[in-house]
């Protein structure tokens, strides 16, 4: 992993990005490195292309915001577009299977996100812990434990075990790449 | 430093730091990028015996802030750009009365409404010259979620000390920015000096150590008179020339005969810098980037990140002038403590590096600016 890694994570509004971008920075605090959370902050509340971005180093972070994403997450085709258009050449793009896969010159990791929180979990609602477990293990940007307990830590109570086999799929979805 | 950890927003980490502070009163009316810290406060502060208000408006916010003050609290308020504006007189009522409280400004863009989400700083020549009157104020911006937590307890602390409204001028990049901050407990905590001696002859702005009267609360039995006119050591009105020379001044000497003990700035490869920036806020961690890129590069650069901005530290700011070839001054405005500094610069040329479009300034902006200075320099 190189000094500084920039992660931006997309999709609407409300399908819960930014907290993902707030766990995955935990973990990577958990994992003993520094790590900044941001996010595009607008009046809308639902709906839109929304962002969090997310910048874990193991020295100082001094620049706070994302300039050339490493890894860019996408959960719907309007926040592909959006954002896909700046990452760093060895730069990832992590897609949802229900966009159509872009030709671009960058890495393009499709994986079934929502397919996966609906079918595993019932759930849509957590597409966001889902495709947090599949980041982290198709990535290795932060460890399977510390996301496990960041996740844990920051979920409200009684989803524990809702949000637990969420991140289990979303594990297996980056495992099987 | 050792503390809890935590992962935090700027604007949670001022509300941890005024609750480590002591504070325990909070009256204000939310307002973006500042909310999140009222939200706080409403949520904490009836935890631990404390109180939240919210208000009708910015202008009875800043008077609870006075007279929770002089009611024995530690009180203090969050607000932004247009809540700032209306906080302006009764900010003064503060300064006049001597009733120590903290107000957060979390700026945005302006003038007004402006684009009410996002970041400016903007409002520095505000905190400095917003309320009516010669006057001191003491101002402190940070530039991390730790400083944030950090600095909110000094500016309590300085208020205490120094019996005066502290302003904290932060803004929407730092406030909502999550990062790692140590809830530490190594800062001491200052508490206001309280009168000594027999109720009876007590003269509530008689000046004691440092030119600061000791100050009784509101129902002590130390009973007094804080009026907003000009007033003498006994806090009645006295119309005289002498008395208002004399309190004018005093009122300003309390602060800036302290101005080493309130300038808190950070160095950043100064020692031998040929490019030197002066910062604040969050334009000071695009420049303490665009420093690594320059050094990357062979050219010496070097960051006075400044915390306290007012007082200005001018002793600091000459000193590392003197030694640089061309100095740098970028901030999210069209150019204010860029003219504190070219009045230290004594002739050198000082530029500026600025922005106005609501984003932020980044490294590679303030890197291309230095080098095409330092080309024609």
């Amino acid at each position: 992993m190189g000094e500084r890694m920039e992660i931006r994570l997309s999709g609407s509004g409300g399908q819960g990005l930014i907290l993902a971008g707030i766990i995955l920075a935990e973990a990577a605090i958990l994992d003993g490195k520094n790590a900044v959370q941001s996010q595009s902050y607008g009046p809308e509340a639902r709906g839109g292309a929304s962002r969090a971005e997310v910048i874990i180093s193991e020295s100082s972070i001094d620049y706070p915001k994302v300039t050339k994403p490493d890894i860019l997450l996408a959960l719907t085709e309007e926040a592909l577009m959006k954002y896909k258009d700046n990452l760093k050449p060895d730069g990832v793009i992590i897609i949802d299977s229900s966009i159509k896969k872009p030709e671009l010159p960058v890495k393009i990791i499709s994986l079934p996100i929502i397919e996966t929180a609906q079918n595993r979990t019932g759930k849509v609602i957590v597409a966001n812990i889902v495709a947090l477990g599949a980041l982290t293990t198709a990535t290795k940007i932060v460890s399977k434990e510390s996301t496990e307990k960041a996740v844990m830590d920051r979920v409200p109570k009684g989803t524990e075990e809702l949000n637990k086999k969420a991140l289990y799929s979303g594990f297996e979805l980056g495992e099987s790449l | 430093m050792t503390g809890e950890v935590k992962f935090l927003q700027g604007n949670e980490a001022c509300f941890e730091g005024a609750l480590k502070a002591g504070a325990r009163f909070y009256a204000g009316y939310p307002i973006t990028p500042s909310s999140e810290i009222a939200e706080m406060a409403s949520q904490r502060l009836p935890a631990v015996g404390g109180v939240f208000i919210q208000m009708e408006d910015e202008l009875a916010s800043m008077a609870a802030l006075v007279g929770a003050s002089m009611a024995g609290a530690k009180a203090f308020t969050a607000t932004s750009g247009p809540g700032f504006s209306l906080m302006q007189e009764n900010l003064g009522l503060a300064i006049m009365t001597e009733a120590p409280c903290v107000v957060i400004n979390v700026q945005r863009s302006g003038p007004s409404t402006g684009l009410a989400t996002k970041p400016a700083q903007a409002d520095v020549m505000q905190a400095r010259w917003g309320t009516h009157g010669d006057h001191a104020i003491i101002t402190l911006c940070p530039t991390s979620v730790q400083e944030c937590y950090d600095l909110m307890i000094y500016a309590f602390n300085f208020s205490e000390k120094f019996r005066t409204p502290v302003i904290f001028l932060s803004d929407e990049i730092v406030g909502h920015m999550r990062e790692k901050v140590v809830l530490r407990d190594d800062i001491p905590v200052i508490n206001r000096p309280f009168p000594q001696g027999d109720p009876k002859q007590y003269m509530p702005y008689k000046p004691g150590e440092n030119k600061v009267p000791p100050m009784a609360y509101f129902g002590s039995e130390y009973v007094f008179h804080a009026s907003s006119s000009m007033h003498d050591e006994t806090g009645y009105p006295n119309n005289t020339a002498q008395n208002a020379d004399k309190v004018i001044r005093r009122l300003y000497e309390k602060i800036y005969d302290h101005r080493d003990e309130i300038s808190i700035i950070k160095e950043f490869e100064t020692k031998d810098a040929d490019v030197l920036f002066i910062s604040f806020g969050s334009a000071a961690r695009s420049s303490r980037e665009a420093v690594n890129m320059m050094r990357k590069d062979g050219i010496k650069a070097g960051l006075l990140q400044i915390n306290t901005i007012w007082p200005f530290p001018d002793k600091k700011v000459r000193q590392l002038i003197s030694h640089a070839k061309v100095v740098l001054v970028p901030e999210m405005n069209l150019g204010q403590i860029i003219n504190e500094v070219r009045k230290l610069s004594e002739g050198k040329p000082v530029f500026g590096v600025n922005k106005v479009d609501s984003t932020i300034i980044t490294p590679g902006e303030i890197v291309n600016k230095a080098k095409e200075v330092l080309q024609n320099a």
